[in-house]
């Protein structure tokens, strides 16, 4: 896992300190970082060291960017180690306290992450590998609007959430045909020519090379020429909704029945489609824009533009692409170290203020390369 | 798409009816010079002088406001023109052999500004031939059309053809005459042996009617052979058998001569004398610039004068090997002998002559010549033979207009200073005889206010111009290259010099420069950028591509001094950075003299030397910003004091320190480029008139072998990026007097754009504004105080989308009044009890913040909804045409799509689009300027502008009523609406062009501030905010995307053509 780390000094090379929080305690100590062991031990020494031997846990640990994670397997606890420079910062909680990203859960509650795949009753059982709470994910992408599309059509959501992970795709010009009153007719229109590996549009599994591209935000697209819409993705690049017709209609969520179709297997439509785009897509938050307040004094010529700009988040470099047939509603790219949800995205800047347990690490180590498996259900 | 559903669209009546009142769109009058003109005609009766251009456009001028635009269906070269004199009618004939004739017809009763106009006159095509080949022949090229004559008696009209036939046609109903016909064979039949020789005796150059004996005409073949035709009894009068290839014939008045121009550049008078059919030697021939071969003389009359000897002017001739490359005509009489050099090629001349039958001589008065890139008029009645200034058709493009601004309600005070430096300037070779094209009358109201547009040029002159009316005068120059100290050291004016005119007079031949287009910059870095006038206290700050800004003041009197220069370091002390591109200007160290008008007071030089990108003055606080690529300054030009410098430079930002001319050129080299690629996909897209199987077979294979050459155009989908190229380029700049630290005190405030979506706001102390806190300092005097920055916010768009503008609103949402315009009672004081807000447009968003937390209030994302991108914004008043009193302040944006979105403040709300510009016009588009008053002009070609307005009220168009001979019917079309003005000269995407397409509004923001319709005109104080004439990047960008998509759908009809049967024909 840390064949690729960069060590960055020799004092650290030896022992991790670590702080952990429990309530309103403190414990110091420090571990191995070439022997960090497993989860269950590092498990039982957290217990050990709070005093707190059948009080059942949830650990978390700010990450470099001031993200809270947790560790709850081998895998996220090994990354925790490696990466935490040089201290990792711990926060415990009980189990039923429940305050991984609090903010998020009420923001979203009624979002895609209610109509997750895991329940919670599943989680209680402890199957044998823990991949953290469902909430903790960070939805990356989804389908929408699932009841009143015609089936032919697909509505797909890319989150931005403020990281700097490429849209990744590209859009070329084309004809297609339509049926009119006169017969077939042969017009213009807009067709994605070309996923960039690792992008978010690929990892999504949503959109296909030769997807011809229809609505962007709610606005269609015909009659618009290619500049015209690519500038219109680019400036809702933050919350991009595309409405596509799948090259591939093979995928095409199949709905039983009459018009509203009950939601057949797993999970055929999103009850909460419709907060989407009513909701959401007015929502500005994420675009707040940042005002500096100058504290009065002069000789202002010094200050950078860099003091506000954003940290260039490390880029992700997917191993495993688990593709499955997309009749999912919701498509979740995860981290198996789940991202926990910031308060909102709007830069990282009001991500540090707003999130005060982020003790916010030295930043000038962020070119780290993060490293994960993104599964795509 | 969800959005739409949930909020029902509520278009309100009364809303729409105001709208109505309020906005509408329509392209006015062009101004400039014609582009690429091709053809030239006179009409000596309505004193009309036409012009045909290669575009087709046809354009009519007369006295000084009169003019009539036509425009042919197809865009092809308009090679001649004809009018029939006194009838209002003209003849064309363009390059596809079609004849085409017009009319001057009189619409109906127009209303203009509350005056019922009565025999408002435009032009409109009536009919159009095309001369039928001749059965047998395949080749077209025999019945091409080389030369029109009109008889006198205006009802036949003679056509002289390649293969050298002569066809009759009767006018008005362009009826060809069959048995007029007369064909070559006819001629050969009657020459002797010796010179027929079994040769063509080729084209037809020249066909002049007898001046006395009506129904005889002179034809002039290219062999030389010249015959004297008698139409009536069809046989030949008299042969005069010419050696040398021929270009024209000019008759004398009284018919006893005719003049032969030639190939050899000579000229040959011969004699017509009854009984000798056969002659076979001129009177005389001459070789004016022999005895070394010359160039072909294409024209040349022979005006017979009272006084003495005839004059004699002619076109070319010149020395092949010394002066082959000079576009000259010659005027000669007697001794006097003038060689008349120009700067572009001579299209075609006349000579405003008398031509009533009674008079026994020409006793011309004027020559006119039309140059490719100018007109220049001589006055032949003075001796010297001075040039006429022309009170239109100015050339703008003299040298390259790199800038524009415009200044509306100019004080008669001012404007009168301003007609008086420039006359001061008109150099001696000028004289002020009448201008001889006065016909028609122009029915438009005379302009309410005096208007200014100030051109910036890539020399390095300011152009005032008189932008009021229909005509776009000249009024004054100003030249700032003399601030420095450049290579050739500029002489004011090479002909002012007496010596220099003694050197040309022992010149032969003896040329004197004539004319103002002079497109050679001595050096590009005196171009200039950004001008922005106080026209209350005549202060003029020019910036330019070096880096330079000049802050000018306006003095009558010729002042000898030395100009301030002050040095501003925007980099401060930033490391690594090394500025790559070109030197700054070098001033002068030496006192210079400065002719009246507006003379330099401070230099400001910005290192490094980078192109002024946005420029703002505050002649009030006597303050002037400027920003370049690399940041922005403050300086105080009454204490010559520099306040700030600030460097906006991202640290990864490389780009910005290339400078400017190595990018201009390779942008320069990518427009090439582009460029060649529509000619040639324009070529292969033609649709042809005739289209022979091989020629369909060859344009497939083209097609498919250009297929192959183009890759897929693609676009790669990523949010914009922080660190990206010139990001630091300042875009805006704004002065406002407003509340920036807290709600309860105002002071001046520096408002700062940059092109990667920061905002930078400074509150000001200026000594003596704001009295409060200077009291509050206490013991202090002014004068020795300095003006003092500090910075109050910064705010970063989170959409990083350069911001294109910044305006400070007063509490009741209206713009904040012009400098002096608030404390001189020129404007409604601004509110200054309610918040103020700012409103910053950037290329995606509007916005409106509150001031002094910066929050967001309203705000409308263009490009997130449209697709397109804002180019230019202003903030205009728009008055009612209905109601006297009602105005509304508008936010106009133009878009890189070429239309204009209407929004009002502070709501930002939609209110109409219109389609105005090409969107592959990017040179257009970047030229737009916008007046205060719903007006805007932009640049349709590098000579001239297109007028427009948006507004329903002001409106600044040619009506001009004509006097002609012949009965003018009313004519209405079906609806009875009258028949459209058009005013566009070039061809353009004629869908929903005209009239603006009114757009529902898309989105309706519920907005805290409703609109305050309780605002009276004479709050005129809104803001042009930007007036940018440079391309940008993104622009360059656009356009070559726009090209590639032509391509593209050029392929995809190719596709289709490929694929049905027929085409390839193996």
């Amino acid at each position: 896992m840390n064949k690729n780390h960069r060590v960055p000094s020799s004092r650290s090379l030896s022992a991790v300190e670590v702080k952990s929080k429990f309530g309103a305690e403190f414990r110091r100590f420090s571990l191995d970082r070439s022997k960090p062991g497993r989860f269950d031990e590092f498990y039982g020494l957290l217990q050990h060291v709070h005093r707190i031997p059948n009080v059942e846990l949830l650990v978390g640990y700010a990450d470099v960017h001031g993200d809270l994670l947790p560790i709850n397997n081998d895998d996220n606890y090994h990354k925790a180690i490696t990466t935490a420079n040089p201290l990792l910062r711990l926060f415990l909680q009980r189990k039923a306290e429940n305050t991984f990203a609090t903010d998020s859960l009420t923001r979203k509650k009624n979002t895609v992450l209610s109509a997750v795949l895991l329940r919670p009753d599943a989680t209680k059982k402890k199957p044998p590998v823990i991949i953290s709470l469902p909430k903790d994910f960070r939805p990356v992408s989804s389908i929408i609007d699932v009841d009143i599309l015609p089936e032919t059509h697909r509505r797909v959501r890319l989150y931005k959430h403020g990281q700097e992970k490429p849209l990744g795709f590209y859009i070329r010009d084309g004809s297609s045909v339509r049926v009119t009153p006169q017969g077939l007719e042969k017009v213009p229109a807009i067709f994605i020519s070309r996923l960039v590996p690792g992008g978010l549009a690929e990892s999504t599994g949503l959109l296909a090379v030769n997807d011809e591209v229809l609505e962007v935000n709610g606005i269609e697209v015909a009659g618009k020429s290619l500049d015209q819409v690519t500038d219109m993705m680019i400036a809702n690049s933050h919350n991009l909704i595309i409405t596509v017709k799948p090259a591939n209609q093979r995928n095409n969520v199949v709905r039983s029945g009459g018009g509203g179709g009950a939601a057949s297997g797993s999970s055929g439509r999103s009850s909460d489609s419709g907060n989407f785009s009513a909701g959401e897509l007015e929502s500005d938050e994420d675009e707040e824009d940042l005002v500096i307040e100058a504290g009065g004094e002069a000789e202002p010529i010094r200050r950078t533009s860099s003091n506000y700009s954003m940290p260039s988040l490390p880029r992700y470099e997917p191993h495993l692409n688990l593709r499955t047939a997309t009749n999912f509603s919701s498509a979740f790219s995860i981290h198996t170290n789940g991202t926990l949800p910031a308060s909102n995205s709007s830069g990282s800047l009001n991500n540090t203020n707003a999130n005060s347990a982020t003790p916010s690490p030295d930043r000038a180590r962020r070119s780290l390369e993060e490293e994960g498996t993104v599964i795509t259900l | 798409m969800m959005k739409f559903r949930f909020r029902r669209q509520t278009t309100d009546p009364q809303r729409e009816k105001i709208k109505q009142e309020l906005f509408a769109f329509r392209k006015t009058v062009e101004h400039g010079f014609p582009h690429q003109p091709s053809a030239l005609a006179f009409d000596p009766k309505l004193q009309l002088m036409a012009i045909g251009t290669k575009s087709g456009a046809i354009k009519i001028y007369g006295a000084p406001g009169v003019e009539f635009t036509g425009l042919h269906k197809d865009t092809t070269a308009v090679t001649q023109i004809l009018f029939l004199p006194g009838q209002g009618c003209l003849l064309s004939l363009l390059d596809d052999n079609t004849i085409h004739l017009w009319e001057l017809v009189a619409g109906v009763t127009r209303e203009v500004g509350g005056v019922k106009k009565e025999g408002v006159v435009s032009l409109r095509e009536v009919d159009s031939y095309c001369l039928p080949g001749r059965p047998g022949i395949e080749s077209s090229s025999a019945t091409r059309v080389t030369v029109l004559h009109l008889l006198k008696s205006c009802d036949l009209l003679c056509v002289g053809t390649e293969g050298g036939g002569v066809y009759v046609l009767e006018l008005p109903r362009l009826s060809l005459k069959e048995n007029q016909t007369l064909l070559q064979d006819h001629v050969t039949q009657s020459l002797p042996d010796d010179y027929r020789c079994g040769k063509s005796l080729g084209p037809v150059e020249s066909l002049q009617e007898h001046p006395q004996q009506a129904g005889k005409i002179l034809i002039g073949y290219s062999r030389g052979l010249v015959v004297l035709w008698d139409l009536s009894s069809r046989h030949a009068d008299q042969l005069f058998l010419g050696k040398q290839q021929l270009e024209s014939l000019v008759w004398e008045r009284s018919g006893n001569l005719f003049v032969s121009s030639h190939n050899d550049g000579g000229y040959s008078v011969w004699a017509v004398t009854n009984g000798n059919v056969y002659n076979n030697q001129p009177v005389s021939s001459t070789i004016p610039y022999g005895p070394f071969p010359c160039k072909a003389i294409p024209k040349i009359l022979w005006r017979t004068t009272q006084s003495s000897s005839p004059v004699i002017l002619y076109s070319g001739g010149m020395p092949r090997a010394s002066y082959g490359d000079r576009h000259c005509l010659t005027i000669q009489q007697d001794k006097e002998h003038v060689t008349l050099d120009f700067t572009s090629r001579v299209i075609d001349f006349f000579t405003v002559h008398n031509v009533d039958d009674d008079k026994e001589f020409d006793d011309p008065s004027a020559l006119v010549v039309l140059l490719e890139e100018e007109l220049v008029v001589i006055d032949l009645l003075t001796p010297g033979w001075p040039s006429l200034p022309t009170p239109y058709l100015a050339p703008l493009h003299s040298s390259a207009i790199t800038c524009s601004c415009h200044v509306t309600n100019v004080s008669t005070k001012l404007w009168e200073r301003l007609i008086n430096a420039g006359k001061a300037q008109q150099s001696r070779r000028h004289t002020h005889k009448s201008w001889p094209i006065c016909g028609g009358k122009s029915l438009a109201p005379p302009p309410k206010q005096q208007e200014l547009l100030l051109t910036g040029h890539e020399d390095g002159t300011v152009r005032f111009w008189d932008a009021s009316g229909v005509a776009l005068t000249p009024l004054y120059k100003l030249s700032t290259a003399n601030v420095f100290h450049t290579d050739c050291d500029p002489v004011d004016d090479p002909h002012d010099d007496p010596d220099m005119q003694q050197e040309e007079e022992e010149e032969w031949p003896p040329f004197r420069k004539v004319g103002c287009f002079d497109p050679y910059s001595d050096d590009p870095r005196l171009g200039i950028q950004k001008i922005s006038l106080c026209k209350y206290s005549n202060k003029l700050v020019v910036a330019g591509t070096a880096g330079q800004v000049i802050i000018l003041g306006l003095n009558d009197e010729r002042s000898d001094h030395l100009v301030d220069v002050s040095v501003m370091d925007l980099l401060q002390d930033r490391e690594g950075f090394t500025w790559k591109g070109h030197d700054r200007l070098e001033p002068r160290l030496k006192p210079a003299p400065f002719p009246p008008g507006f003379q330099p007071l401070v230099l400001l030089q910005c290192l490094p030397p980078a192109s002024v990108t946005a420029v703002a003055l505050h002649a009030e606080w006597n303050l002037v910003a400027f920003g370049t690529s690399h940041g922005f300054g403050l300086f105080d030009y009454h204490r010559r004091n520099a306040v700030l410098a600030r460097c906006t430079l991202h640290p990864n930002d490389s780009l910005a320190m290339e400078g400017p001319l190595s990018r201009v050129k390779s942008l320069k080299k990518s427009l090439r480029q582009s460029f060649r690629r529509i000619r040639k996909s324009r070529v292969s897209g033609k649709k042809r008139v005739l289209t022979t199987p091989t020629s369909k077979v060859q344009e497939a294979n083209a097609a498919l072998a250009e297929q192959e050459e183009v890759a897929p155009v693609q676009r790669r989908i990523e949010p914009r990026s922080a660190d990206d190229s010139l990001s630091g380029v300042v875009r805006c700049l704004c002065f406002a007097d407003t509340f920036l630290r807290d709600g309860t005190h105002h002071g001046p405030t520096l408002w700062a754009g940059t092109n990667s979506g920061s905002v930078y706001a400074y509150a000001l102390e200026v000594p003596g504004v704001g009295l409060g806190r200077t009291c509050e300092r206490g013991g202090a005097s002014e004068s020795s105080m300095c003006v003092e920055a500090v910075l109050g916010k910064e705010i970063q768009l989170m959409h990083r989308a350069p911001v294109v503008s910044i305006c400070v609103l007063d509490g009741r949402g209206k713009p904040l009044p012009d400098p002096y315009e608030a404390s001189q009672d020129l404007a409604i004081a601004p509110d200054m009890t309610n918040a103020h807000s700012v409103l910053i447009a950037s290329e995606e968003q509007l916005k409106v913040f509150s001031l002094p937390k910066v929050s967001a209030k309203t705000k409308f994302k263009l490009t997130a909804h449209e697709g397109c991108r804002v180019r230019k914004v202003a903030l205009v008043l728009f008055s009612s045409s209905v109601q006297e009193d009602y105005s509304e302040h508008t936010l106009v944006c133009l878009t890189n799509m070429g239309d204009m979105h209407l929004f009002n403040i502070p709501g930002l709300r939609p209110q109409v689009r219109f389609d105005c510009i090409r969107k592959e016009d990017i040179s257009g588009i970047a030229s737009c300027v916008f007046t205060k008053n719903g007006q805007g002009f932009y640049l349709i070609s590098p000579s001239e502008y297109e007028r427009f307005s948006l507004s329903a009220k002001v409106l600044t168009e040619p009506l001009c009523s004509v006097q002609l001979h012949r009965h003018l019917e009313q004519t209405f079309t079906c609806d009875g609406t009258p028949t459209h003005m058009q005013a566009n000269g070039t061809h353009k995407n004629q869908m929903g062009q005209a009239e603006g397409k009114v757009d529902v509004p898309l989105s309706t923001l519920p907005s805290p501030l409703l609109d305050t319709p309780l605002d009276s005109p004479l709050s005129c104080a809104d803001l042009t905010l930007d007036s940018t004439g440079e391309l940008t990047v993104e622009d360059v960008r656009d356009f070559l995307t726009t090209v590639d998509e032509e391509e593209n759908n050029l392929r995809n009809m190719k596709d289709e053509e490929g694929r049905s049967p027929g085409i390839l024909i193996n």
